[in-house]
């Protein structure tokens, strides 16, 4: 593929545009994992939201042997 | 299933994530169909080869308005209906429309030097794109200043809807001024001035860009709920703690 005399400045627009939606996709994906470890570090030391333990509550009765 | 269902944080997890995977596919198979049919696209009688950065410069423009219109809408959603997700989606798309915004701006640029003789001018399109870019980092800023999410919200919002001023100023600029950008070519009443060549990739890395859009976004959502979460817990555990 000829990208002709300008080719250095078709390079620098597609280079830059790939760092800067790397960089966005990274920073995303590596919130999630921390935060998902964060969560699992709260439920580990038995801390739970309001709704989740209500929820347990709930379903409780239909898992217990009858 | 009801829209009302997705009000629901716990519900709207739970779909995003089957539908992540999917969406991050189409992302990827898009962007490869894009990048094949750009690779092949001839250049332009005027702008030569340098028509190749157009393939990511115009998706990512409209994308940078796509992203304001959609926290428009959220933050209707934050004021007026009270969705309990709205101003999650609000803060989740600013970073998103901040990065294509940022991407229209260079892209532009690096065009523009080889085809105008001039990285920059300040004329009526490049200027309220601009705009649009110190808006976003604004708002971004603006949820930072705020521990309460929901009181960052409202404000937010607020600060959205009267930023939405600009999006016909960025659309019609080129219309209302004489501007040394382009009129548009695309979007017209009498239908796109592009050959098929060339309109064919330029409106496959548009759909590429706009699934890459919704799937970040939904990412980003869910990443806002989970902080949000960590917060209550947080709480919950500092009201919990001895000698309170």
């Amino acid at each position: 593929m000829d990208l002709g005399p300008h080719s250095t400045f078709i390079i620098a627009a597609y280079g830059a545009s790939a760092f800067i939606l790397v960089l966005l996709i990274g920073w995303i994906a590596v919130e999630n994992r921390m935060l998902k470890r964060q969560l699992a570090d709260f439920e580990a030391r038995g801390i739970t939201r309001r709704s989740a333990v209500r929820k347990d509550t709930q379903t409780e009765p239909s898992r217990s042997p009858a | 299933m009801a829209l009302i269902d997705l009000a629901n944080p716990t519900r709207f997890l739970s779909l995003s994530g089957r539908a992540l995977p999917w969406l991050a596919g189409a992302t990827a198979l898009a962007f490869a169909c894009g990048f094949w049919l750009a690779a092949g696209a001839p250049d332009d009688y005027q702008q030569g080869a340098t028509v190749k950065i157009m393939f990511i410069h115009v998706p990512s423009a409209w994308l940078a308005m796509f992203g304001w219109m959609v926290m428009s809408l959220s933050a209707l959603g934050t004021l007026v209906w009270l969705h309990p997700l709205a101003d999650t989606a609000a803060k989740a798309a600013a970073p998103i429309g901040a990065a294509f915004t940022l991407i229209c701006l260079i892209t532009g640029a690096l065009w523009g030097r080889p085809m105008w003789g001039t990285y920059w001018v300040w004329d009526a399109r490049l200027t309220s794109v601009f705009v649009l870019f110190l808006m976003y980092l604004g708002v971004i800023a603006l949820w930072r200043t705020f521990d309460d999410p929901s009181r960052a919200g409202r404000a937010a919002a607020i600060l959205t809807l009267v930023g939405a001023i600009n999006i016909p100023i960025i659309k019609f600029s080129v219309d209302w001024w004489n501007t040394l950008h382009q009129p548009a070519s695309v979007v017209k009443m009498s239908g796109p001035a592009i050959h098929p060549t060339i309109l064919w990739p330029l409106l496959t890395m548009a759909l590429a860009f706009t699934l890459l859009f919704i799937t970040l976004h939904l990412a980003a959502m869910r990443n806002e709920i989970l902080k949000r979460r960590i917060r209550s817990l947080s709480m919950m555990q500092a009201d919990a703690a001895p000698g309170r």
